[in-house]
């Protein structure tokens, strides 16, 4: 019997040793739930013919794997260099992974085996890689796809570890690529792949350093030295600051059980990802196998991941924020998910989102109205009537906050502008005060007011001109205009405080 | 019928010659010492440069046209694949005819190595090496050595910040630099001579640190002048061509040894 037992014994090493098997089978009861990592990631050579990736545009995902088995799967993507529009009127040169920022998603089951062409479009100026975080090997892959303008590249990895990855540029400047838009995400499924959810999005954080501070209009070129001191001018979801609001905002239903899978391409800032009016019911921290339960707030490095999983209960506007909150309010950071179906007063009173989260971004659909007078501006031809109407949307965006839409203010605390003789008595005083900020007592109305204005001086002559022009001919004002001519003299002539924005 | 088109071909090439306000020139260049963004050996960066003449602009199109006019086995479809790719002289209209986007004042773009090569010895010259490129283009309009310039940077690199699908402009559209030469900068890539001796070609890529350029990180151990983003790129872009190759924004210009001074 002795005998017997060493032999089942001897038997049972000798097939542990040939068959592959997750590590944590072997070690015991405290790796129970291990998946093994790479070396029980391999599950042979590919099957059966080889499949196209299905590559999707943020913020659309392919579609689940399904597949029980392992496959050669074939990614193709163009590196384009393109000119693309940041913020309204504001155009940059991004350089991207399949034509938009972030660059495709691309979604695969572990054991696949991964064939990658990268080709980089004849009109690009620069040579370009990738380096997928989802390899296993120096490089990333890095080394084996630098490309030539007008040149393809091939190289194949197998993707053993499980897990939702960043891939990237790595060409020199690797950071000044980074900067410039070259990330995206891989998905490596686990075997049995994700349960299933009804909603899946993909939001990518990323910031931008320009020449120009933050909605300077034109085209903006990269700033080197602002990359350097991680001064960013724009903190960004997927892009652009309209890519996830008004028209363009995400959608689901109440109900609905959303996973969000959240990359951060840096170059430099780790985003403190939050949605505003949700609490993360699962987050797969980092990307990872794991998950945590019941999070406001989850950290998602500079290359690295997030996967976060949410049921929706109430209608309205949920607002996706990096709350790293400056960034959100004053640099872009900022995406919609607009939630219909019906009213559940029991979970949730009812009211719609505050105005405070949602800036002009409420108002996405009227900023056309601010396009158009920037346009006419250039042209000297922008009349009273445009700027009135720019000015609105901008108003209710900035300064409604604290005066009201109503312009009446809070009594005690934010003096009026309807019917102020404070307003109307000095334009260039007005001027001043929205440039440079008030601080102190002053008098309006007959009422006696003692609080602090920040310079806003993220507002350029444009937009003061028109906010002003707005201010001036609403609720019973009837007077005057101002021109981003008078701003702009004004601005000249008044020394800043330390510390404003140039 | 050929031979007409060939007349016509010449003549065209000789009213373009005509209207040329100035053909390219050879100048003097007087050698020294500088700091090189790729040190010889580990932290040697200083490089001694002789005295050499270059070609105040790249090559243009209509220089080149007159090149593949004499030597008809370097025209687009009689060069061998060998040693051009199948993008060489793709702007052009045909063989021996230029386009509206390739015009006679342009530089010359979608040339190989081996092409700039078989050019740059018709003249009874050579491409110029790294270093010697290197030591050129440091100088901005008044100084020899601008390279410390914040502005210097800055204007190189808000020129890879326009993407490359536009137009190239003419060469002498900017200013000359410190020694009377055009368009270092901004305006295309040149070839060197060297073009991959700072990395190891296709085959042997893998062994050691020669690619290091292309690993994220790696390169910032190596390089010096870490900060001098501006050639870093361009080294990055050489380090990416086969001989063979040819892109939209690459050109040339040729050099010659300088024992001669003007």
């Amino acid at each position: 019997m002795r005998w017997l037992t060493i032999v089942v014994i001897a038997l049972a090493m000798a097939l542990a040793a040939c068959q592959p098997q997750p590590a944590g089978i072997e070690s015991g009861e405290a790796n129970e739930t291990d998946t093994g990592g790479s070396a029980a990631g391999d599950f042979g050579p590919p099957q059966g013919e080889p499949i196209m990736a299905v590559l999707t545009t943020a913020p659309n995902v392919p579609p689940p794997v399904n597949r029980d088995y392992p496959a050669k799967i074939i990614v193709d993507m163009e590196v384009r260099e393109l000119d693309l529009e940041i913020s309204e009127g504001v155009t940059y040169t991004f350089w991207t992974f399949g034509g938009s920022v972030p660059g495709n998603f691309i979604r695969v089951r572990q054991g696949d085996t991964v064939e990658f062409h990268l080709k980089n479009h004849p009109d690009s100026k620069m040579p370009h890689n990738i380096d997928l975080h989802a390899v296993t090997g120096p490089g990333g892959g890095a080394s084996s796809s630098f490309t030539a303008p007008g040149h393809e590249s091939v190289f194949s990895f197998k993707a053993l570890n499980q897990g939702l990855f960043v891939y990237h540029c790595a060409t020199a400047p690797v950071g000044m690529h980074i900067a410039n838009g070259m990330y995206g995400l891989i998905l490596v499924e686990p075997p049995e792949g994700l349960p299933p959810v009804d909603k899946e999005f993909y939001i990518m954080q990323g910031e931008f350093y320009t020449v120009g501070k933050y909605r300077e209009k034109g085209h903006q070129p990269f700033d080197m030295q602002k990359a350097i001191e991680e001064n960013a001018t724009y903190v960004l979801f997927n892009g652009s600051e309209g890519a996830l609001v008004g028209d363009k905002a995400l959608k689901a239903s109440v109900g609905d059980t959303v996973r969000l899978f959240v990359g951060n391409g840096g170059p430099n800032l780790v985003s403190s990802f939050h949605v505003i009016g949700e609490i993360f019911d699962k987050v797969y921290t980092e990307g990872g196998t794991r998950y945590q339960e019941n999070v406001q707030t989850t950290l998602v490095p500079a290359g690295g991941s997030a996967m976060t999983e949410f049921r929706v209960e109430v209608p309205g506007t949920l607002i996706i924020v990096d709350h790293s909150i400056f960034r959100a309010f004053n640099k872009g950071a900022l995406g919609m998910i607009k939630v219909d179906g019906d009213d559940n007063l029991p979970v949730y009173s009812g009211k719609e989102v505050d105005a405070v989260y949602l800036g002009d971004k409420v108002m996405a659909e009227e900023l056309s109205l601010v396009s158009d007078v920037t346009q006419a501006e250039l042209t000297g031809s922008a009349t009273k009537e445009q700027r009135v109407n720019a000015g609105r949307v901008l108003y209710n965006g900035t300064c409604s906050v604290c005066h009201q839409q109503d312009g009446k203010g809070l009594a005690g605390v934010f003096p009026p502008l309807a019917n102020s003789d404070y307003l109307m008595a000095d334009k260039r005083r007005a001027i001043e005060v929205v440039l440079n900020g008030l601080t102190g007592p002053v008098t309006v109305n007959g009422s006696d007011f003692n609080s602090v204005m920040p310079p806003m001086s993220q507002l350029n002559d444009d937009e003061i001109a028109n906010i002003l022009t707005f201010a001036l001919n609403s609720w019973g004002n009837e007077d005057g205009e101002v021109s981003s001519g008078d701003v702009a003299e004004v601005r000249a002539a008044t020394e800043r405080p330390q510390g404003a924005a140039h | 019928m050929r031979n007409l088109i060939y007349a016509i071909a010449f003549v065209a090439v000789l009213a373009w010659s005509a209207q040329l306000a100035q053909a390219s020139e050879f100048v003097h260049i007087s050698g020294g010492e500088f700091r090189s963004v790729i040190p010889e050996a580990e932290g040697d960066n200083l490089i001694a440069v002789d005295d050499f003449l270059v070609q105040d602009t790249p090559v243009t199109n209509a220089e080149f046209l007159r090149f593949v006019l004499h030597r008809p086995e370097w025209q687009r479809g009689s060069a061998v694949s060998l040693f051009v790719d199948d993008q060489y002289l793709a702007t052009w209209a045909g063989p021996i005819s230029l386009a509206p986007e390739s015009g006679p004042q342009q530089p010359v773009t979608q040339v190989s190595w081996f092409a700039a090569n078989a050019y740059c010895e018709s003249k009874n010259a050579r491409l110029p090496s790294w270093y010697e490129w290197e030591y050129l283009a440091a100088a901005n309009g008044d100084m020899a050595d601008a390279r410390h310039l914040a502005e210097w940077r800055q204007d190189i690199l808000s020129w890879y910040s326009q993407t490359g699908g536009d137009q190239i402009a003419d060469v002498r559209s900017e200013p000359a630099n410190y020694y009377q030469v055009f368009d270092t900068h901004k305006l295309v890539w040149e070839w060197v001579d060297d073009f991959n001796a700072f990395l190891v070609s296709g085959d042997n890529r893998e062994q050691g640190g020669a690619d290091q350029l292309q690993f994220c990180g790696a390169g910032a151990i190596s390089m010096e002048e870490k900060e001098n983003y501006a050639i870093l790129m361009r080294v990055a872009m050489l380090s990416s061509l086969e001989a063979r190759y040819t892109t939209r924004n690459l050109g040339f210009r040729c050099a010659r040894q300088g024992g001669v001074r003007q």
